[in-house]
């Protein structure tokens, strides 16, 4: 490993002594159909570790996320997901009908109004307790989802493209925040995402899933706040694996199936 | 043009013209004035001769049997008698359609028993079984209340089906993301996304219910507002009739306000209530 790159390629053959992970998929295949949207899928996630994945429409990432989260079922497969984990969607997908705090408290027993204040608080909306969320900006919207995810003190937190419909300052300012509350909570977190900047701005560990494979690994070991040097190079190699063959062989065409998937 | 004269005056000296204050004709006038005109002119026409009392009453004279009808008590006393058939006509329909919606929407099994008879049901106009329900229940309250109920299980079943098939099922995946059972994910997330829908049918079963009443009414009844219509026309005062149709619309007009309520308490997350 070249430390002045400040990233490294990882080698699958290269064992690292670790934690007990907090994701464990062994071989994880998914198909609707005929079609495989995710085979043999090898996937370690540490305690704390900060992963992206990267991948086209239709390379199955969505799919990957779902099983992560439980959404779909999977019958018969050695897939380990912890039962603490929240997600955060492209859309917030707030329930219109509730006022905010009862949207960060949803499913939660307990005295959850002093919890869903407290963690509102923390990502910046203590004035927005009562709101209605349909008066809420995009950003402020998405701000709810986290603080949704994040009172439930997860163990894995999944960020389905979270902000890839805000306008560039307000993703800038999300980037922070999340990176914030990570290191408050410490939960490990996957995001998807399509945005190259955005991966190698927020994670540990790079993944680019391509036709339901992981075809690049890449750990970031530079600082946050450090990385623009190392960007140029990092990007480029990601962007030539996502980018990558359009017509790799025994694999079957995405297109619109996988579409209707996600 | 004075009005816009002055206007542009107003501007010129910064002063703001009142709002609202050139066109106050058409805003608060204009929209009374045609009616006023056709009430004027049935009164003179009345008056005139023109249209004889046999045919229509006079409005003055309608104001004044309505006042009269009040005073002796006989408006209010069958008004009541027909506000409880609509009622209990209502609230029957109603809650079938509520129980027959839930199973349908919440389950397949439902679906596939309700469904298609709710369908079979929804072609036959209700007001054709009239003879059929005066056969087997009589002429009393009995057939009238069955008749609103039977005509108002419909909208309400069928906009609380479709609203509850038309949740959006990523508002569903988040919330079973979240861990809500499936109970919990009807009760958070299900049953509020169809209360709209739901309310539309409710305001059909409401109207199509005064609808109802009006024909079921005119099946041998003793008292009601039907009842004072079918003795009026006997003894050809149209007074009386009038009277009576001008409550039928104030029936209709309570039952719209009365939804509109519901929905403004109900719907107070919906932007355009909240932006009011």
């Amino acid at each position: 490993m070249d430390a002045r790159l400040g990233f490294s390629t990882v080698d699958a053959a290269v064992h690292h002594p670790q934690p007990e992970p907090v994701v464990r998929l062994r071989g994880f295949t998914r198909r609707f159909g005929a079609n495989t949207i995710i085979e043999g899928l090898d996937l370690d996630i540490a305690p704390g570790e900060f992963i992206a994945l990267l991948g086209r429409s239709g390379s199955g990432k969505t799919t990957l996320l779902r099983t992560l989260a439980g959404l779909d079922e999977v019958r018969g497969q050695d897939v380990d997901v912890p039962a603490s984990r929240a997600v955060v969607f492209q859309d917030a997908r707030l329930l219109p009908w509730k006022p905010v705090w009862k949207n960060v408290a949803l499913g939660l027993k307990g005295d959850v109004r002093e919890r869903a204040e407290t963690a509102l608080r923390e990502v910046g909306l203590g004035h927005r307790i009562t709101a209605w969320p349909l008066t809420l900006s995009g950003g402020e919207a998405q701000r709810v989802a986290l603080a949704r995810a994040l009172v439930r003190e997860p163990k894995l937190l999944l960020l389905d493209e979270p902000f890839a419909a805000l306008d560039a300052l307000t993703r800038y300012r999300m980037h922070e925040l999340v990176l914030s509350l990570w290191h408050r909570h410490k939960p490990a977190v996957l995001i998807v995402t399509h945005d190259v900047e955005e991966a190698i701005a927020l994670a540990d560990r790079v993944l680019v899933l391509d036709k339901g494979r992981i075809v690049a690994e890449e750990r970031i070991t530079a600082r946050r706040g450090e990385r623009a040097g190392l960007s140029g190079r990092l990007r480029e190699k990601l962007l030539s694996h996502l980018g990558g063959d359009d017509h790799g062989d025994g694999v079957v065409p995405f297109g619109p199936i996988a579409e209707a998937a996600e | 043009m004075a009005a816009l004269a002055i206007d542009d005056a107003a501007k010129g000296k910064g002063i703001a013209p009142l709002p609202g204050r050139s066109f106050s004709l058409s805003r608060f006038g204009g929209r009374w004035l045609s009616p006023v005109l056709l009430l004027l002119l049935w009164e003179a026409g009345s008056r005139s001769g023109l249209i004889p009392e046999r045919t229509l009453a006079a409005p003055s004279a309608v104001i004044g049997t309505l006042i009269d009808m009040l005073i002796s008590g006989e408006l209010p006393s069958n008004l009541l008698v027909s506000f409880a058939r609509v009622t209990a006509g209502l609230v029957l329909g109603v809650t079938l359609g509520l129980v027959t919606g839930l199973i349908a929407g919440l389950s397949s099994t439902g679906e596939l028993a309700i469904d298609p008879l709710m369908q079979i049901k929804r072609t036959i106009p209700a007001l054709a079984l009239t003879p059929l329900f005066i056969v087997w229940f009589g002429i009393g309250e009995t057939p009238k209340v069955a008749l609103i109920a039977f005509a108002t299980i419909f909208p309400v079943y069928l906009n609380l089906y479709s609203g509850i098939r038309g949740v959006d099922p990523r508002l569903l995946d988040a919330a079973k993301s979240f861990g809500l059972s499936r109970w919990e994910q009807i009760w958070h997330v299900v049953l509020p996304a169809t209360l709209p829908s739901l309310l539309v049918g409710l305001r059909y079963a409401l109207s199509i219910s005064i609808l109802v009443l009006v024909v079921a009414e005119q099946i041998n009844a003793s008292a009601g507002l039907g009842y004072l219509i079918n003795n009026a026309r006997d003894f050809m005062r149209t007074d009386i009739i009038v009277v009576c149709l001008m409550v039928y619309a104030i029936l209709g007009l309570g039952a719209d306000w009365l939804v509109r309520i519901i929905e403004a308490r109900a719907l107070i997350w919906r932007p355009s209530i909240v932006e009011q």
